[in-house]
């Protein structure tokens, strides 16, 4: 119904939490539509990896062996240990959910700290997996050099392996400032049971990086270490 | 529980790396694929609390993962049907793509 | 009955300054915002388009050299494209009408709203370097490996614009379908959302779902493009047709952001000037959902002849016959609404029907397209250009027309000149259909398109064409020089001039802030206009 005419500004006189935004009613709706909006930007976050499975998948298909031979570069202990930490770093990080939701944040900021130094020494890792490829000549483009006859082919998986662990690590880099800002504002106690929706959120994101590497190590890592086809 | 769920998933890491070194062929990349996925989905549910959500949160992850199976079901039906033949054997051969796998 | 004055306090005049503009989180500003961008990049879209039909009112190449040619057609589709079409309705009237439709304070996200159209700008900026320093000559679709290997054109630049686009178009469609689930006001469900609610709803899935595969498909060509690695260049071990499939994923899906808005602005003014429920109220709700779906499915029927594989293109020429039901499941909604109905000839009715009859034949056209017989023989022809011409300009653009002149009042304030705007939405349709129609013969004819040169006997059609495009472009201009001049002299309109249903026209014009002094709640469906005892213009 349309106000009537005349109708005077009414202010609200309930006390409000005060990290109510403004648009919303109540902190039930503002966590609803963060938890909505992050969900939402996952997805988009799934679309965009999601072209550079595509072209993975082509070209597995249609160079098995030069996959094969692309892998075997690939060092699958250090891949390996990269995929124990990171999926040690969704553990700490959903603790630390817990802990902002159960109102304890020492045990906040000290998961949120776990998780940081987990997601750096899988980008330590993964920076001497990098250095080992640029020694090696392995890096696509001018300078890519490689033994055999599908070396042309071997540089578009490398190229695969660089966009699609590339474009990982930048978003972990991005995670991890993320979580330092989370981490900021839990040791400032910023957080409590009432409002830890930025926790969680942070939360989601983390994980999200996580499943994306759960498909990349075996993609990339483990194409033929049987030697079916070579 | 979360401990538990973390202990699935080195299970299932363990398992996709000693399966890879088992020739399997070409099932060696479904079933790869598939302990990705089986350990995915404890991280959504579990991990993302995706468990306890809303319909709608579920709607949501469900209708991205639709639409990129999409991407790669209707782009790879184009590479796949490629070399089938369209003519009848002996007709007009010289404009058909060459073969897909080299 | 009384002459509205303008209310003493409202969106516009509760704060001045360019910095209360520039770090507004107000959705009606930010819209404004939005309003001269697209505005302004039309404008230059239409300049190239001017340059285009000058070239090609003679049969020779002597206006521009074809270098310069093709990055006049490339720089005019990606202008209109990415910096016009794709944002114009929901980034204008989407941004600010949804709340108001829905009886919010302000969309979901506000800070990410303004974020939006800082990150358009940027975009916008890194495309109009690309255009200064020599523009870009692939076409708007940058098909490889003459895009990575060959142009010696300002390719990543271009790309790079367009993917910093990409993320406002994202952020614009999370903003809108988390605003659209959780904050509509008491009482407001589903089915009691006006349907320009629902179709910028099935927009923002588009947004979500389509725009991050361009993004990184931009992104493997600039990589391409600078490191030869062969992902997309046959010489070395790539396919150039999976860049089509990754680029065309989304930029078919991206004819459909750019239709449905406007179908959802079609759909109110068809119910108000008509003073009827919309007939089929959830046929053509629902039908927004399936142009969003289906719409993902059709892709490949822009590569039939790229090399793509013939069973594939059978697939895909069925499924894009199935696209073409539910957009007409809506002209025969919005037609059964008109039927018997009070019809009102104000502007914003004109502008429909020039949509409702020329989305019709872009998209009957469509289905020839379809049909992979004909697409065969007239693929990358001006067969080809007329049909879309005719959805995104016959369609969208009128669509456009129509909501600008149907919210004008709304918006501003302040009504425009109905006698100008009829005139100007006659000239407009003559315009259009001068430019384009003789293009489906010469398309027909088998005249290709991004040439600037052709034989001696298409010259007649197409200086009827570029005569048309003259007549269009005074269409255009019109209108900017009567908005502009209502801004000062126009009437005061009143909470709602035409006496229309919708929770935005229950307030004052301009709006508070805030939208709404009280939460509104609403107890009926959305186009009650037989309840409606008077119309007010």
């Amino acid at each position: 119904m349309p106000a009537p005419p005349g109708a005077v500004h009414v202010h609200d006189a309930h006390a409000h939490h005060p990290a109510l935004q403004h648009q919303f009613e109540t902190m039930g709706q503002q966590l609803e539509s963060a938890t909505l909006g992050m969900w939402l930007f996952l997805v988009t976050e799934i679309m965009f990896f999601g072209g550079l499975f595509m072209a993975y998948l082509l070209y597995r298909v249609w160079y098995p062996v030069a996959w094969a031979e692309g892998s075997l570069e690939l060092d699958i202990l250090l891949g390996g240990v990269n995929t124990v930490v990171l999926i040690g770093s969704s553990l700490t990080m959903a603790l630390a959910v817990r802990a902002a939701q159960t109102g304890f944040p020492r045990a906040t900021v000290n998961y949120l700290l776990v998780t940081m130094a987990l997601g750096l020494t899988f980008l330590v890792i993964k920076g001497f997996e990098y250095a080992h490829k640029f020694e090696t000549g392995h890096v696509p483009g001018p300078n890519f050099h490689f033994e055999g006859p599908h070396a042309q082919q071997v540089e578009i998986f490398l190229s695969l392996y660089f966009a699609m662990t590339g474009l990982h690590a930048v978003h972990m880099v991005i995670g991890f400032g993320l979580l330092s800002v989370i981490a900021w504002m839990a040791y400032r106690r910023r957080f409590s049971p009432e409002w830890y929706a930025p926790v969680e959120m942070a939360g989601l994101y983390w994980h999200f990086v996580d499943i994306v590497w759960i498909f990349l190590f075996p993609l990339l890592y483990l194409v033929d270490r049987a030697h079916h086809f070579v | 529980m979360y401990y538990g769920i973390f202990a699935a998933l080195m299970v299932f890491t363990g398992l996709t790396i000693g399966v890879a070194f088992i020739n399997l062929g070409a099932l060696n990349f479904p079933v790869a694929i598939s302990i990705a996925i089986i350990k995915a989905t404890l991280v959504i549910l579990f991990f993302m609390h995706v468990w306890y959500s809303s319909q709608l949160t579920k709607l949501i992850i469900g209708t991205g993962l639709f639409f990129l199976m999409v991407l790669f079901v209707l782009t790879m039906s184009d590479y796949i049907s490629r070399g089938w033949s369209t003519y009848p054997a002996g007709a007009g051969q010289s404009t058909r793509q060459s073969e897909s796998a080299r | 009955m009384t002459t509205p004055l303008l209310p003493r306090e409202h969106y516009l005049n509760i704060r001045y300054g360019i910095l209360s503009w520039l770090l507004t989180k107000d959705h009606k500003r930010i819209a404004l915002l939005y309003l001269i961008s697209v505005t302004a990049f039309f404008f230059l879209g239409g300049f190239f388009a001017v340059l285009i039909r000058l070239e090609l009112a003679t049969p020779a190449g002597d206006m521009v050299s074809s270098d310069t040619y093709n990055k006049l057609f490339t720089m005019h589709g990606v202008i209109m494209v990415f910096f016009f079409l794709i944002p114009s309705i929901p980034a204008v009237l989407g941004n600010f009408l949804i709340p108001m439709m829905i009886g919010a304070k302000d969309l979901a996200f506000p800070r990410l709203n303004l974020l939006s159209w800082y990150i358009y700008m940027l975009g916008g900026t890194f495309t109009m370097w690309a255009v200064i320093v020599g523009g870009v000559d692939t076409g708007w679709t940058f098909y490889t490996p003459y895009s990575t290997a060959a142009s010696n054109t300002n390719v990543v630049a271009t790309g790079l614009g367009v993917f910093i686009t990409g993320f406002s178009s994202i952020l614009t469609g999370l903003n809108f379908i988390v605003t659209i689930h959780r904050m509509r006001a008491p009482g407001l469900t589903w089915f009691r959302l006006p349907l320009f609610v629902w179709a910028h709803y099935a927009t923002s899935l588009i947004f979500i779902l389509g725009t991050p595969v361009i993004a990184i498909t931009v992104l493997l060509l600039a990589v391409e493009r600078g490191l030869h690695i062969g992902i997309f260049d046959p010489a070395l071990g790539g396919d150039p047709v999976l860049f089509q499939h990754l680029f065309w994923f989304y930029s078919h899906p991206a004819v459909y952001i750019m239709v449905l808005p406007s179908m959802g602005v079609v759909s109110e003014v068809v119910a108000c000037f008509s003073r009827k429920n919309i007939f089929g109220y959830s046929f053509v709700a629902f039908s927004s959902l399936a142009i969003a779906v289906f719409g993902f499915l059709v892709w490949a029927h822009h590569m039939f002849v790229a090399g793509m594989s013939v069973y594939a293109a059978m697939i895909f020429s069925f499924l894009s016959y199935a696209v073409a039901i539910p957009s007409a499941v809506k002209v025969f909604n919005w037609t059964a609404t008109l039927y018997k109905g009070s019809i009102s000839w104000q502007a914003p009715l004109l502008f429909v029907f020039g949509f409702l009859g020329l989305f019709t034949i872009g998209g009957m056209t469509g289905l020839f397209l379809a049909a992979l017989a004909i697409d065969v023989h007239v693929h990358d022809t001006y067969f080809i250009v007329a049909h879309f011409h005719y959805i995104m300009v016959g369609g969208a653009i009128m669509g456009y027309m129509a909501g600008l002149h149907f919210w004008w009042p709304k918006i501003t304030g302040r009504m425009y000149p109905e006698g100008w705007a009829k005139f100007s939405a006659l000239v407009i349709f003559i315009g259009f259909n001068l430019t384009f129609f003789p293009q489906f013969v010469l398309g027909y004819l088998g005249m290709p398109r991004r040439y600037h040169a052709y034989p001696e006997e298409f010259q007649v059609l197409n200086v009827m064409s570029s005569a048309g495009a003259s007549i269009l472009a005074v269409g255009y201009v019109i209108p900017m020089v009567y908005f502009l001049w209502s801004l000062r002299y126009g009437r005061a309109a009143g909470p709602n001039p035409w006496g229309a249903t919708g929770l935005e026209w229950t307030t004052q014009s301009p709006p508070l802030t805030e939208n709404f002094p009280m939460t509104p709640v609403v107890t009926e469906g959305a186009y009650e206009y037989s309840k409606r005892e008077m119309r007010v213009v």
